[in-house]
């Protein structure tokens, strides 16, 4: 009866075909060790409170570091324009190449301030992130590369026909506030304006060439007034100002380090600052600050990682006590034979209802 | 249309018809590129992501480097294209193979060797034995007698087995120098690619004039790709050469099947569209209005004073659709495909769905729907070979009122059959005659044994029954059988052969025993179609009781009749028969209604009863199958008694009082109508209850039913879960898969045999059982198995796990692009909207590309629950086919936690590195920091368990972040020169990164803990079960094994009872979805969960799965 399953076996046998049959191994079969966390009560409860007891000292580090850095603010941009009020007076004002744009502002100090002491200056309401301007600038022509490349550099390309070095609208705002400082009226405070830029871009991302053909250098009526003018006698990685500058902020209310005043301040100090109010940000309605600030070992001052911190490690506690109560109130342990009753009994329930 | 071919004669039709060259391939070397990129620009998201490619190569508008979708689109397509190229390469080099070889040709009187692709059509070509037919031939001559050769055609339809195949009668008995010689013409039809028919005729010309027409079928032909074999020559005139070939017809690449996980992705995606063009809309007009109110304000942005160019309202919206390009992630697809190929790879190294007895791994040939086997939800299977054995027995019989093999349950150990065939009762002789005379079994002697090589296995245990009775047959030629009975030989001319087909379902050979010279017709059949043209003053009624109580024992049944024919009637009716078989339009059509001229009257002499043993493990996987939800029809050529009797045995329906079955039966319209009618009152009225409800229908009444009926036979369909449908032919099979599709269920269909190929191509899912009926249904399938009790792991572990992985990468993909766009959008608020990127190129690139495509991908290995709590809860499966795993819902939730993860990485930046911090390039690295940590957590948390593979996938990746942007920020003039260094040694970077984790992975945690505790779904408890089964069995209670534990957790397999009722309150994210409560049949669901018996429920599945 099975001659022909016999006969088809044994014309198998002799070809000594191989064998299909796949080859073992823990991969092929998906039977890979594994471990199978489940979120179960004690360990989710255990996860909350650890995060909880790490996040509040890191917190109450944080805000520690914050509140320990001592900071002045001042804001310059009303004061300076000589109580003039409606914006056109301002703007009229700051574009008035043949004012004196001295202003004297005074600080005092509160607290003492251990060197070095940062000075920044703080602009709100300037959209350094814009589309049109975080690009317009040459890396290759600043790195010095070929100096006459202005791809990318528009509208700020070219003046009078002639490539701009350093070309771009970044270059071409180049803020020029100038500020020096006197301590108690007559003690000069010195400013060091050196190594306020980053090592690396002074060193590779701006080569060692000469600014030339800058438009705000030769100013004329024509041109639109940019920000400052440069140094022309000083290479590019000398700039710092400019350096500091082209790192372009990510959100419109940022701060740029002015220099480092290497005194200590002492409470009750006056500083007074004589002010040259040069950079137009009246017409879009932007503040400018003046920033003195000591520096902790996280930056300045910020407290909201401190708080922030705090809130997420109270509430982590606070969620694995709920999560406790709820656990000793409503208790679920893994194969409970009450939990399996709950089953049935909803089963019931369920069924009857049908 | 018809071709006329003259043999041997190339002057008569020059370059008509193609050379035999060969050509599969796709692409030549010219078309390659313009082809392979139209088709691959075909699809929608190719499309869109080389507009947003070209759009980016617009400076004023492009918000990142161009080289950032550039770059992975190229890499994407060449990838594609190296694939295509490689594969057509390779056809290429197997078809010039083919094309040079040399072949034996005819031409012009001289037998010349030449290469094949040089063969023309008329040449004559000569083959040995074990050649491959280079072209479709028209048999002329072979080495053997009686013009009979043997070819084996496992390449055109994967029998092995081996054919005869006969030259036409013309040509049988001449010599090969006249074969050199032969003239002559074949009119035969243009190519097509049926290869089971060839309505064609020949006419030989002066001298080899036999007689005038001679007709032609499949049987006198050799098709391309056969192989010869036991043959020492056979030469053949070429028909169909090159492509026009029959088998180079039928290639040609099926439609490719989209999985409903395909649809899903594919409507979120249009969503997501639809959502962006949304954003890119207010944004743009934000950004606009932003531009025109500020932009003279804003003098260091030097907008122009003189209105600028007509498309700068233009500017705006385009760049921040460039910048939310991204949201439709470029390498979904990518991905998707790996994974998918994974699943495949999974399906065809599975060890426990490989067959030892005839060494057959299952082999997923569709690479790309593994997720739908989780999401079937109808199984419409065949009978024989795939839930049975095809290993056919004869077991009974009935001859002449005598039924045999009553009491020893064997036919062929019944000593008074036996003892009736030694005293030559003339019936059982006739009988027996029959049974080894009519069929197409040849025997083939090898080592002295006589082998029988049948197409049919139904027809090979007759042949074996009956040489068990002595009747042997040991010779088959074209002209006529040799039987050998008790050392007698018997000697039979056949005449003619009434061939089987499934719309006749019997057979008949007219033969002329030689010893008497006295024409008889043998005619085995169904007994609905021998019955009727029964001589009717004979008395059946013995008969068909016996094949009724045959059909309820499950055994497979046939009445043996017989007809003496008168030589005049005979001749009378051979005529007609002729010329039907050489019509070359319609000719089955035409045979048929002469075969029934003949085939009356008939000499009932009673039945044969034959088993067909049913697989190891089909009620078991059926059983399992069906308590996952999964509705099983039975289509089936068989008999309905038969098919019922298989049915109960194999679990599809519950006996009495549980089950119950209904009959659709009718041979006119108003008997079927009021039939279905009275069928679906019944189900209407029990469909609260929770019985056992099967129907049962017949190919007529079904015939019927879809053609005047088919509304109400569609919602008997959705109403009753099971259904077994006899005697229906292929076509229909096909028709009913399609029923069940336009009802919106995911079909699977499987079989094994030629007959069933179009149902697994019309089924969403086509499985082939690679059995005793030949490969044909294996080919044709997306997914072979060896045996059917495979299709429970199919659809259970590989389906499930498929769909459940591909449900997480599909939306995690999405919500992983969405971040980062709406970072993006939050980032444009403070930058004036004007559409500055935070991110640079390459942070964009690797981001979408490695960082969060490596660590989801090692979602492959990844299971929620362990394969055999699977095998033993096969509700679980309700899941995946209800979709609760991808579905709107799903996805917005998704889509809410990228909005929350994007918010929390933008707030806890911008306010970490404020005032002296904010320079771009460093609070971007940041944002982007922020990201990719929060990955390392929502991988990890979405997943249920952790191999190494999944644990260097995610914290390699990060591990590997770091490394590669350390690599990029020491590039001098890149953008990201020192960045990273920079960054790094702030303190404030890693207490800003620890903040986005915690506060953006803390309430998604503390949610999922309180729905995997408190509002746990099926899946959930069962996860708890397992663990708990683990701590039994490492715990110090040893004595309990996990066994024992799993078996009194088997309760809460009810309990997704409940939380189908809780799911709509506490279960936001996995409600049904519309299509599926939509679904009448699906709603009842929850009713199969109370198990009749929990011990037998749980506990034989798991032991079963021990014992393999």
């Amino acid at each position: 009866m099975s001659a022909n399953g016999a006969s088809t076996s044994d014309a198998g046998v002799p070809a000594k075909k191989e064998s299909k049959k796949p080859k073992y191994s823990k991969f092929t079969q998906q039977e890979l060790p594994a471990c199978k966390p489940l979120l179960t009560p004690g360990w989710v409860i255990a996860i909350f409170m650890i995060v909880g007891v790490i996040f509040i000292p890191i917190g109450a580090v944080t805000l520690l570091a914050s509140n320990g850095v001592v900071e002045i603010v001042h804001a310059y941009h009303n004061e300076c324009t000589r109580n003039l009020t409606t914006r056109e007076a301002k703007i009229a004002y700051i574009e008035n190449d043949q004012l004196d744009k001295t202003c004297n502002v005074q600080l005092r100090v509160t607290k003492d301030m251990d060197a070095p002491v940062y000075v920044y200056y703080q602009l709100d309401n300037f959209y350094q992130n814009h589309r049109r301007y975080v690009k317009s600038r040459n890396d290759q022509q600043l790195r010095g590369d070929s100096v006459n490349e202005t791809t990318g550099c528009k509208p700020e390309a070219t003046y009078n026909g002639q490539p701009i070095l350093p070309c771009g609208l970044i270059a071409w705002s180049l803020f020029n506030d100038t500020y020096v400082f006197t301590r108690g009226g007559t003690q000069g405070l010195f400013v060091n304006k050196k190594g306020i830029s980053w090592k690396s871009d002074r060193e590779d991302k701006f080569g060692s060439i000469l600014p030339s053909n800058f438009p705000n250098n030769q100013r004329d009526n024509t041109s639109l007034i940019g920000g400052g003018a440069l140094n022309l006698s000083q290479p590019l990685n000398e700039q710092e100002d400019l350096i500091v500058w082209m790192r372009t902020a990510a959100l419109p209310t940022f701060r740029k380090l002015y220099g480092k005043i290497e005194d200590d301040l002492k409470q009750g100090d006056t500083i007074s600052v004589q002010i040259q109010n040069n950079y137009n940000t009246y017409t879009f309605g932007g503040g400018k600050k003046l920033v003195l600030s000591t520096t902790s070992w996280l930056g300045g001052k910020n407290s909201f990682l401190g708080i922030a911190y705090l809130t997420v490690g109270i509430l982590s506690i606070f969620l694995a006590l709920v999560f406790f109560l709820v656990h000793l109130r409503n208790p679920r342990p893994l194969g409970d034979p009450s939990y399996l009753s709950w089953n049935r009994k909803a089963q019931l329930t369920s069924n009857s209802a049908h | 249309m018809k071709r006329f071919v003259y043999i041997n004669d190339g002057d008569l039709s020059p370059g008509v018809y193609c050379n035999n060259k060969i050509s599969n391939t796709k692409y030549t070397l010219l078309n390659f590129l313009p082809k392979n990129l139209w088709e691959q620009f075909s699809r929608f998201m190719n499309k869109y992501f080389l507009l947003i490619a070209c759009l980016q190569l617009w400076p004023l508008i492009t918000p990142v480097n161009p080289a950032s979708t550039w770059g992975p689109l190229i890499l994407i397509f060449a990838v594609s294209a190296t694939k295509e190229a490689w594969d057509d390469y390779g056809r290429y080099q197997l078809d010039k193979q083919a094309n040079e070889r040399n072949i034996w040709v005819v031409k012009k009187g001289v037998k010349t060797r030449v290469q094949a692709q040089d063969v023309q059509v008329g040449d004559i070509l000569w083959l040995r034995d074990k050649d491959e037919v280079p072209c479709d031939l028209v048999l002329l001559g072979t080495s053997e007698p009686g013009g009979v050769c043997f070819v084996e055609t496992a390449a055109i339809d994967g029998e092995t087995d081996l054919k005869t195949r006969v030259a036409p009668p013309p040509c049988i008995g001449l010599t090969s120098d006249l074969l050199h010689k032969i003239k002559g013409v074949i009119e035969c039809p243009t190519p097509d690619k049926d290869i089971r028919r060839f309505d064609a005729n020949m006419r030989l010309f002066p001298p080899f004039i036999d007689n005038d027409f001679c007709s032609l079928t499949i049987n006198n032909t050799l098709l391309q790709s056969c192989f010869l074999r036991n043959t020492e020559w056979a030469c053949g005139v070429a028909v169909y050469t090159g492509n026009e070939t029959k088998l180079g017809l039928s290639k040609g690449l099926p439609e490719p099947k989209l999985t409903a996980v395909d649809h899903m992705i594919d409507k979120l995606t249009g969503a997501i569209f639809l959502f962006q063009i949304i954003v890119v809309i207010i944004l743009g007009v934000a950004g606009n209005a932003w531009r025109l109110s500020e932009s003279q304000k804003i003098w260091y942005a030097k907008y122009s004073l003189k209105s600028s160019s007509w498309y700068e309202f233009l500017v705006i919206p385009l760049r921040f659709e460039l910048l939310c390009s991204i949201m439709i992630p470029i390498s979904i697809k990518v991905s998707l495909d790996l994974v998918k190929s994974v699943y495949s790879k999974f399906i065809d190294w599975d060890l426990q769905m490989y067959d030892e007895k005839t060494d057959t791994p299952a082999v997923a040939t569709n690479t790309g729907i593994s997720e739908d086997l989780g999401q079937v939800e109808y199984i419409l299977t065949d009978k024989t070979g795939t839930l049975t054995e095809n290993i056919m027995a004869f077991k009974r019989c009935c001859i002449n009122r005598i039924c045999y093999g009553e009491t020893t349950g064997d036919a062929l150990a019944d000593p008074t059959l036996l003892r009736a065939v030694h005293e030559h009762v003339p019936e059982v002789i006739k009988f027996l005659k029959v049974m080894a005379v009519c069929n197409t079994v040849v025997p083939v002697k090898s080592h002295g044994i006589l082998l029988y090589k049948a197409q049919s296995q139904d027809e090979e245990a007759l042949v074996q029954a009956a040489a068990f009775l002595h009747m042997r047959l040991i010779n088959r030629t074209a002209s006529g059988v040799d039987v050998d009975f008790l050392g007698s030989m018997l000697q039979f001319e056949i005449l003619d052969v009434l061939e089987f087909t499934s719309d006749r379902k019997r057979m008949s050979v007219i033969v002329r025993e030689l010893r008497s010279r006295k024409i008889k017709m043998l005619t085995k059949g169904a007994d609905e179609t021998i019955l009727p043209i029964v001589h009717p003053e004979q008395q059946c009624r013995p008969v068909i009781d016996a094949v009724e109580r045959y059909s309820q024992m499950g055994l497979r049944t046939m009445c043996v009749a017989w007809r003496d024919l008168e030589e005049e009637e005979y001749s009378r009716w051979s005529v007609k028969f002729k010329e039907a078989s050489s019509s070359v339009t319609d000719r089955e059509w035409k045979v048929a209604e002469v075969c029934q001229l003949i085939e009356t009257n008939l000499e009932l002499l009673g039945a044969t009863a034959i088993e067909d043993k049913l697989q190891e493990g089909v009620p078991e996987t059926i059983q399992t199958l069906r308590k996952a939800g999964i509705n099983f029809w039975m289509l089936t050529g068989d008999k309905q008694s038969t098919a019922i009797q298989i049915a109960r045995s194999c679990n599809f329906v519950l006996p009495e009082p549980e089950g119950q079955l209904l009959h659709v039966q009718g041979r006119t319209q108003q008997e079927v109508q009021m039939s279905l009618e009275r069928v679906l009152r019944t189900l209407r009225m029990s469909s609260t209850e929770p019985k056992d409800i099967a129907f049962v229908i017949d190919g007529l009444a079904l015939e019927i039913a879809l053609k005047h009926n088919k509304e109400d036979f569609e919602e008997l369909a959705m109403l009753s879960k099971t259904a077994i449908c006899c005697r229906v032919t292929p076509t229909q099979k096909a028709q009913l898969v399609e029923l069940v599709k336009r009802c919106d269920y995911r079909t699977l269909a499987i079989g094994d045999g030629g007959n069933d190929v179009r149902m697994i191509q019309a089924a969403h899912v086509g499985v082939g059982i690679s059995g005793r009926e030949g490969l044909q249904a294996a080919r044709a399938a997306d997914f072979s198995l060896g045996k059917f009790r495979f299709l429970k792991r199919l659809i259970l572990v590989h389906g499930r796990y498929s769909y459940n992985r591909t449900a997480f990468l599909s939306q995690y993909s999405v919500y992983k692009s969405l971040l980062i766009c709406f970072i993006q959008i939050f980032f444009s608020f403070v930058s004036g909207v004007s559409g500055t990127s935070l991110f640079n190129s390459f942070s964009l690139m690797a981001y979408n590309v490695v960082y969060t495509s490596i660590p989801v991908m090692t979602t492959v290995t990844d299971k929620d629950l362990r394969e055999e709590t699977v095998l033993q809860n096969p509700q679980i499966l309700y899941f995946c086919q209800a979709g609760r795993l991808i579905n709107p819902s799903t996805f917005a939730g998704w889509f809410g936690r990228s909005l929350y993860h994007a918010a929390v990485v933008f707030l806890v930046t911008i306010h970490v590195y404020a005032n002296e911090k904010c320079e771009l390039e460093e609070m971007s690295m940041v944002a982007f920091s922020g990201c990719i940590w929060l990955q390392a957590f929502v991988v990890p948390l979405e997943m249920n368990m952790f191999t190494s593979i999944q644990v260097i996938g995610i914290f390699g990746n990060l591990v590997m972040f770091y490394i590669v942007n350390f690599a990029v920020s020491m590039v001098k003039w890149g953008g990201m020169h020192t960045i990273m260094y920079r960054i790094c040694s702030q303190p404030a970077y890693w207490f800003a990164v620890l903040l986005i984790v915690v506060i953006g992975m803390g309430p998604v945690f503390a949610l999922k803990y309180f729905r995997f505790v408190y509002r746990p779904n099926a899946i959930n408890v069962l996860q708890h079960f397992e663990r708990m089964a683990e701590l039994a069995s490492s715990g110090t209670a040893a004595t309990e094994s996990p066994l024992r534990s799993l078996e009194k957790g088997s309760i809460p397999l009810s309990v997704s009872s409940p939380n189908a009722e809780l799911g709509s309150v506490y279960e936001p994210l996995l409600c049904d979805t519309p299509s599926s409560s939509l679904k009448r049949g699906g709603v009842t669901y929850s009713t199969d969960f109370i198990p009749s018996s929990p011990s037998t429920f749980t506990l034989s599945p798991y032991s079963r799965f021990k014992k393999n």
